[in-house]
């Protein structure tokens, strides 16, 4: 691997050198590394571009690594990457894309992402999408994530994408089971004119479920952003979602929330709110001594953190 | 030392221009300086003209002989103003102790920390980590804004009724605070308050009224003054 791949695996997934446990890594759409463990199998797919990952059940405090980089530009891919979470399993899956591109041509990855999770397994996922390069070729992503939780199964997916990402469409569809419960968030910061879609679909199918989308994302300069949350409750459970949005300069943000619920027992609540930086925010910070600038920065570095 | 020279201060309201300020002229150079008055006399605009949030119509301001009137907040903070806010501004993600860093312009230990939040009543290990959110109630954000400007220790400190929004144990504390602060600081604060007990501890007090200095002066002389202040109708007058 070279060092702008390397730089790439540093930034999505933190990776300085080879993780711990088990890892695939994908790089210019092939496989670059890859182990398994006793408890975690990852295999290539036959049919397309992908990989199955089975974690046995009652597998605890194991992780799985599975970033992608790409560097050559022009390459334009989609992967499937499937998870099988055993029963009872305890586990952090760490995704994550870079993209590099220094050329003229458009660069594109698309992760569709499936989880299983079986009946009490717990999964923390943690996905990290970064663009760099100066060439003028866009740098795409769309992540698709499905997620289905079987009884009293729990997933956290923390997803980030902070810079260089010219364009992404990101969907999320979830399936919760009676116990279950789903915590998502998502951090975007978006600037130039890039867009970015969020697209969140969460269906509570059990009693005593619940889901919890909290999303924060700041848009600069003439980029835009779309949050659209759908949650639909159909039993006795718990719906929250949140869009909180900074919007500065010439950028733009919609918000489309949409609660359902189909039980006298759901209880659902949105919250959704997009404004610029406060200007008595800037001018507490000013009054400590930062300049206006230093002051916007803080402000919107402790937003995303 | 700070002077004010014929300082206006006028706004547009409803299409008509209101006087807020008018030709203030004093020089604080005492240590403690309590500026009071009615609602509406223009006590909190004073404060925000030199902090510099708000800019004069007229007039000058000046800074230990510097004219710092067309300075920028930032500027006039890095020249030694310091202003607590009457009502604290709230940040999601900026945690308690990043606040007092930026501050005392420096990262703070824990230590120094510790220091700074038990000036105000507050346990470091408490708070060190909490944003500065909704969650922290009014007298909890009051107290760590009192705490920023003394972490800052700058030549001029402004607080603009630092007894708002703080419940009477607290306000026991404030007046201790202030009490200490008196005694260690090198140099001037400038409370805007409307509490006797804040008033009685200050080396003098300027009085306003409807946008004008009415008088400046020891408590023994401002305090009596102040009572009778503000003529009332007759109705009202009958009921006080």
């Amino acid at each position: 691997m070279d060092a702008i791949q390397q730089n790439l695996l540093e930034q999505v997934a933190g990776l300085h050198e080879i993780p711990a446990g088990a890892y695939n890594i994908r790089a210019n759409g092939q496989m670059a590394a890859r182990n398994t463990t006793a408890n975690i199998d990852i295999t290539t797919k036959e049919d397309r571009s992908g990989i199955d990952i089975r974690i046995k059940p009652g597998t605890r405090n194991e992780s799985v690594h599975i970033p992608v980089v790409l560097s050559q530009s022009g390459l334009k891919e989609s992967v499937y990457n499937d998870f099988f979470v055993g029963e009872n399993a305890d586990v952090t899956i760490i995704a994550g894309c870079g993209i590099h591109n220094s050329g003229g041509s458009a660069s594109e990855h698309s992760g569709i992402h499936r989880f299983f999770v079986e009946k009490n397994a717990k999964v923390r996922y943690v996905e990290k999408h970064y663009g760099s390069g100066d060439g003028s070729g866009e740098r795409l992503m769309n992540p698709t994530t499905e997620i289905h939780l079987a009884e009293g199964a729990s997933l956290e997916m923390d997803t980030v994408q902070i810079k260089g990402i010219d364009s992404t469409k990101r969907i999320t569809t979830a399936q919760v089971a009676e116990g279950a419960s789903l915590v998502i968030r998502e951090k975007i910061m978006t600037h130039g004119r890039q867009y970015a879609e969020t697209d969140f679909s969460v269906d509570m199918n059990g009693d005593d479920s619940s889901v919890n989308l909290i999303s924060r994302s700041v848009a600069k300069e003439h980029s835009r952003q779309l949050f659209k949350s759908r949650i639909v409750g159909n039993g006795k459970c718990q719906g929250h979602s949140e869009c909180d949005a900074i919007i500065m300069d010439e950028a733009s943000v919609s918000a489309v929330p949409e609660l359902t619920a189909n039980n006298i027992d759901a209880n659902l609540i949105h919250e959704a709110a997009i404004g610029k930086i406060a200007g008595e925010q800037l001018m507490k910070l000013m009054t400590l001594g930062l300049t206006e600038k230093e002051a916007e920065e803080q402000i919107v570095n402790g937003f995303l953190k | 030392m700070l002077e004010l020279k014929g300082v206006c201060y006028s706004a547009e309201d409803e299409n008509r221009e209101a006087e807020i300020l008018k030709d203030i002229n004093v020089t604080i150079e005492d240590r403690f300086i309590a500026v009071t008055g009615p609602n509406g006399s223009g006590k909190s605009t004073l404060a925000r003209i030199i902090a510099g949030i708000i800019k004069p119509t007229a007039g000058q301001i000046l800074l230990d002989g510097v004219d710092i009137t067309d300075l920028s907040i930032t500027e006039r903070a890095n020249m030694g103003i310091s202003f607590a806010f009457q009502q604290p501004v709230r940040f999601k993600g900026i945690t308690v102790r990043e606040l007092l860093s930026i501050a005392a312009g420096k990262d703070a230990s824990m230590a120094e920390i510790c220091n700074m939040l038990s000036e105000v009543g507050l346990c470091a290990r408490d708070y060190v980590n909490r944003e500065v959110n909704a969650s922290l109630s009014g007298g909890e954000l009051k107290r760590i804004e009192i705490a920023m400007i003394m972490a800052r220790g700058t030549k001029v400190s402004i607080f603009d009724e630092p007894e708002a929004g703080i419940d009477l144990w607290s306000f026991q504390n404030l007046i201790h605070v202030f009490e200490k602060m008196h005694g260690e600081i090198h140099g001037s604060i400038l409370i805007i308050s409307h509490q006797e007990r804040i008033l009685n501890i200050a080396d003098r007090i300027i009085l306003l009224a409807d946008g004008q200095i009415k008088k400046v002066g020891s408590k023994e002389e401002v305090i009596p003054e102040l009572l009778g202040a503000g003529a009332h109708c007759k109705t009202l007058t009958d009921k006080l």
